[in-house]
């Protein structure tokens, strides 16, 4: 007896989200703005570092929102095109020297192609088992750059030392500003082009595949072109993440890119809201500061008080972010009103 | 020819403790078609719990007895408690849900019995089996287990009630529901099968590969590697998956030059992509179609 599931029936992998509720207003993107520009002025420079981070790890979650939110596919194995921008990045800078700045896009064009060609593999998968393949991606991803072969670039185990940059012409302000600033300006263009991208015609096919594939294809989609299109895009964007990624830590190392970082961000889409784009900044920031959090709460029990509030998130707020943003804005209206 | 007779005993030995896990995971995915990511620290908990027992003086098969019974019990009320809320949620919630779960059970377990590598007994005794340098007697037991354990779980399915029930509910839970099965405690029953098995993989294992609190992380890689090759549908297929697993990881790792100790990881993972885009089924399982 071969197995008969219902297609229409099936519930749908990521629900669906319409694509005017993926992103924010005018007016409360630009009191984010604002927040972002300003705050970094007031504190020191560990917390600024830690901004930095926080900024990065949003890129990562927004790839892979991209990726999940938009087109409806899965993956776990975004710590490997992380790596593979990180490491891009390192070795022009180190053994190039190339300008930290042009090694951006380039680590973004290589993981481009890289998670292109992943996911040409990968459009035979869906759900649970697209879910498999990449996680197997991330576990080997730290082995394979541990390899002999390319030691001579990787530096092996011990991984690569990366100066970090020094503000330009002169300003008057510290290197780990300086490099939030930098962040903070290659976050925003990518957020703007994420947003448009999702808004035209490819990101209307994105959503149409995510929605039902068969109707997709129907209307004319090309479906394999699409989806591993939207793979490749993710990893474009969490190449570049990578790539600020070791140029803000100074250091890359093969046991800094394992499925710890892969599930991390996984969860930072999962808290954030799927599909929504600004919910990644939100995402990023459980997962940088939620495991403090979790040790200061109790040492020994850090992961099962982690493990308590994701599924308190789960439980409570299924949508994430999104849903509490929802929620709060229903009740502004409803002041406004009254 | 010694030399690969040997390497394919070696690669039988640890295909066992694979194609252990592979079962219990198929188990789980039968009921309620997700993979348990947390599966290897359900099975680790079971296993300390059993140590604990055993510290506490009760004899290794009444352990054994009351650990299988207490995952059981266990698999059950993580089913009923966190679970089925999220069984009309997105699969990607599920997942996040299994994620959860693996941090708190690997947390707690390294708080209760901390992170300290420690022995684990085997009732069959370490010597060498029929004189064969490569398999012990504890690896002999083990493959013997797991095979005795596939045989129950056959007669199980095939011939009791109960197993055809939680068949039908697996297969077509509507039409299941509508001549009368619980659907909803056989899932619940589902969890408490594969948190046992879990258990058993635990125990058979730990005398090889130490106890404590990461000793599955290696071993549910390999294990999901060995479900996919036998395919997620089929529960002999998980144990024959597993045995490949074991030997191709052995074989690879003697005969492809370049394939040491490191590569042998990566190796399962191209394996299971591999397995996934060539035959999606797997070797064993049924070919899922679609109705449009």
């Amino acid at each position: 007896m071969s197995a008969v599931e219902e297609a229409a029936n099936e519930a749908p992998a990521v629900e669906a989200v319409p694509k005017r509720a993926m992103t924010l207003g005018y007016g409360t993107s630009l009191v984010v703005l604002a927040l972002l520009i300003i705050v970094p002025m007031f504190l020191k420079n560990f917390f600024v570092f830690q901004l930095t981070m926080l900024l990065i790890y949003a890129l990562a979650v927004l790839a892979l929102n991209i990726l999940t939110g938009g087109s409806g596919q899965f993956s776990l194995g975004q710590s490997a095109f992380y790596a593979v921008g990180a490491y891009t990045s390192a070795i022009l800078m180190e053994h190039m020297g190339v300008n930290y700045a042009l090694t951006l896009p380039v680590a973004g064009i290589i993981c481009f192609g890289f998670g292109f060609l992943f996911g040409q593999p990968a459009l035979r998968l869906s759900g649970i088992y697209l879910a498999l393949a990449t996680f197997a991606l991330a576990v080997a991803m730290p082995q394979l750059l541990k390899l002999g072969f390319f030691e001579h670039w990787t530096g092996g185990v011990q991984g690569l030392v990366v100066t970090k940059p020094d503000a330009p012409f002169g300003l008057p302000i510290s290197q780990d500003r300086w490099l939030y600033y930098f962040t903070l300006v290659v976050s925003i263009g990518i957020y703007i082009a994420s947003v448009n991208l999702l808004k035209s015609r490819s990101g209307r096919a994105f959503m149409a595949i995510r929605d039902n594939e068969i109707a997709a294809s129907a209307m004319g989609v090309d479906v394999a072109l699409y989806k591993t299109l939207a793979f490749g895009v993710s990893a474009g964007i969490t190449g570049v993440a990578g790539g600020l990624g070791a140029i803000a830590v100074q250091f890359v190392a093969p046991d800094g890119y394992t499925i710890t970082l892969a599930i991390s961000l996984f969860l930072g889409m999962v808290v954030g809201g799927v599909g929504w784009l600004p919910g990644s900044i939100v995402g990023s920031a459980f997962i940088i500061f939620v495991p403090n959090i979790a040790e200061h709460i109790s040492k020994g029990l850090s992961g099962a008080v982690f493990g308590v509030l994701l599924f308190l998130v789960i439980f409570l707020v299924p949508h994430g972010a999104r849903q509490v943003a929802m929620v709060a804005q229903q009740m502004l209206g409803k002041l406004k009103k009254n | 020819m010694e030399l690969f007779t040997n390497q394919v005993l070696a690669g039988i030995a640890t295909g066992a403790i694979y194609a252990c896990m592979a079962l219990a995971v198929v188990m789980i995915y039968q009921a309620i078609d997700h993979l348990n990511f947390a599966q290897g620290e359900m099975a680790m908990f079971s296993t300390f719990i059993s140590w604990q027992l055993m510290q506490w003086g009760i004899p290794y098969w009444w352990a054994f007895l009351a650990t299988l019974i207490i995952s059981f019990a266990g698999g059950i009320i993580i089913e009923r408690l966190l679970f089925k809320p999220l069984a009309k949620a997105p699969v990607l919630t599920n997942v996040a849900g299994f994620i959860a779960l693996f941090a708190i059970v690997n947390s707690v377990a390294g708080l209760i019995w901390d992170f300290t590598i420690k022995q684990y007994p085997t009732p069959f005794g370490s010597s060498p089996f029929l004189g064969s340098q490569l398999i012990s007697t504890h690896q002999a037991g083990m493959i013997g287990v797991t095979v005795g354990l596939l045989i129950l779980l056959y007669l199980f399915f095939q011939f009791t009630r109960i197993g055809l029930a939680m068949r039908a509910a697996a297969a077509m839970p509507e039409s299941a529901r509508l001549v009368g099965i619980n659907t909803s405690w056989m899932i619940a029953l589902g969890w408490g099968m594969a948190s046992a098995i879990g258990a058993i993989a635990g125990i058979l294992i730990a005398p090889v590969v130490f106890l404590e609190p990461n000793m599955m992380g290696g071993v549910l890689i390999y294990g999901f590697a060995a479900a996919v090759l036998g395919g997620l549908t089929s529960p002999l297929g998980a144990v024959v998956g597993g045995f490949l697993v074991g030997v191709f990881e052995n074989l690879a790792g003697t005969y492809i030059p370049g394939v040491g100790n490191e590569l042998k990881l990566p190796i399962a993972l191209a394996l299971i992509i591999t397995v996934l885009v060539l035959k999606p089924a797997g070797l064993f399982g049924r070919p899922i179609v679609k109705r449009v």
